[in-house]
């Protein structure tokens, strides 16, 4: 729908013929400030103390194997999109932004399957050269 | 959806010559992040570049760590502190995470404080959020000056991989000079507000601009990002 609109005015203003709506003189709308009830904060506050005290124990209580790592990972995650969604108000910002910033750091993953690859193989040529023990 | 502004401005305008026009062009009525301003949008781009600093740091310490034969040594019980008789594993880490999230909780109601205008609670809340950062460095300083004398070094250490030195010594200097200067910055910002700059429009001493309180929420981005490495720091250099 809304790129429908904007192609069809795009076009409209190739030709040179500029209708002066309001909506089409490219003022930006108000900045808009980020204001919320001092209760969330305190909330969030308290999730990221309960969830840091849960990756703690993780290690306290000397969890091993894929239950440890999907363990952390979760906590790191949770409290990592708290901090963003709510701390950095990011969800409340449009999307255009929330893209912008969110997307690129996910593609540093690629950048991790390739460095996995990359390790594997170097341990692979450190084995079979300098033999299995240090 | 229906709030996006369509930015067109008709037929051509004329435009500035020379050195002007690079900046007229470049600074013109384009603008992708509708209703933020470009102070906040320039901190968002900002941290999207540390992020991949700090994603670059944590992916060569990967590739140490899974490249290497010799065995890592156990964050567990390396930074285990003796406390009344028996190690207890991580203790000083686990301090350190939480007085990083209390000093983001601080500045979160900073920044709201900030936008109602109470200066008074602001800029204390402000001085707390430095005050837990600076308590931060402290104890990353003597984190530090613990391993060192236990041997560690960039090269070396007395129970493992060598690149478990260098790896440390890089990511959480790194994180603590972020901290580092985001405590200075946030005395700062706390000083204008507590002076009340943001009122009476008193012009930046760099800028010679007029602050608004957005700065607050400004300042509080870059301060939640500290606080955000620190927990993918946590997670992968002193759990894994």
């Amino acid at each position: 729908m809304a790129e429908a609109t904007a192609n069809g005015l795009g076009q409209h203003t190739l030709h040179g013929a500029q209708a002066h709506d309001p909506a089409a003189t490219g003022i930006a709308p108000a900045e808009v400030h980020q204001e919320h009830p001092i209760k969330l904060y305190l909330v969030v506050w308290a999730w990221l103390f309960i969830l840091s005290a849960c990756s703690y124990l993780v290690d306290y209580v000397g969890l091993q194997g894929y239950l440890r790592w999907s363990l952390i990972l979760i906590f790191m995650m949770l409290k990592a999109g708290l901090i963003v969604a709510v701390f950095m108000h990011m969800a409340w910002e449009r999307l255009a932004l929330t893209y912008a910033i969110i997307l690129p750091p996910i593609l540093v993953l690629v950048f991790v399957a390739m460095m996995v690859f990359e390790s594997d193989y170097t341990l692979l040529t450190r084995t079979v050269f300098f033999g299995a023990e240090p | 959806m229906a709030d996006t502004t369509l930015t067109h401005t008709g037929q051509a305008q004329p435009r500035p010559a020379g050195l002007q026009g690079v900046a007229a062009d470049w600074s013109s009525d384009q603008r992708a992040f509708k209703n933020v301003s470009w102070g906040k949008a320039m901190m968002w781009i900002f941290l999207l570049s540390d992020t991949f600093v700090f994603g670059c740091f944590l992916l060569s310490y990967m590739t140490a760590r899974m490249s290497t034969r010799v065995p890592w040594p156990n964050p567990s019980e390396v930074f285990a502190l003796h406390i009344g008789g028996s190690n207890i594993p991580l203790i000083l880490i686990a301090i350190m995470t939480f007085v990083l999230i209390s000093s983001s909780g601080t500045m979160a109601m900073a920044v709201n404080f900030g936008y109602r205008h109470d200066r008074r609670k602001t800029a204390i809340l402000m001085i707390l959020t430095a005050a837990l950062g600076a308590t931060f460095v402290g104890m990353q300083a003597f984190e530090w000056t613990k391993l060192i004398t236990e041997g560690v070094r960039p090269w070396g250490n007395p129970w493992g991989a060598a690149q478990f030195g260098s790896s440390f010594f890089m990511i959480t200097g790194f994180h603590g000079t972020h901290v580092t200067f985001g405590v200075i910055f946030l005395i700062i910002v706390a000083r204008k507000v507590w002076r009340g700059d943001y009122e009476t429009g008193r012009p930046g001493f760099f800028t010679s601009r007029r602050g608004r309180y957005e700065h607050v929420e400004i300042m509080g981005l870059y301060w939640h990002f500290v606080d955000l490495v620190w927990v993918f720091i946590f997670a992968f250099f002193y759990l894994w």
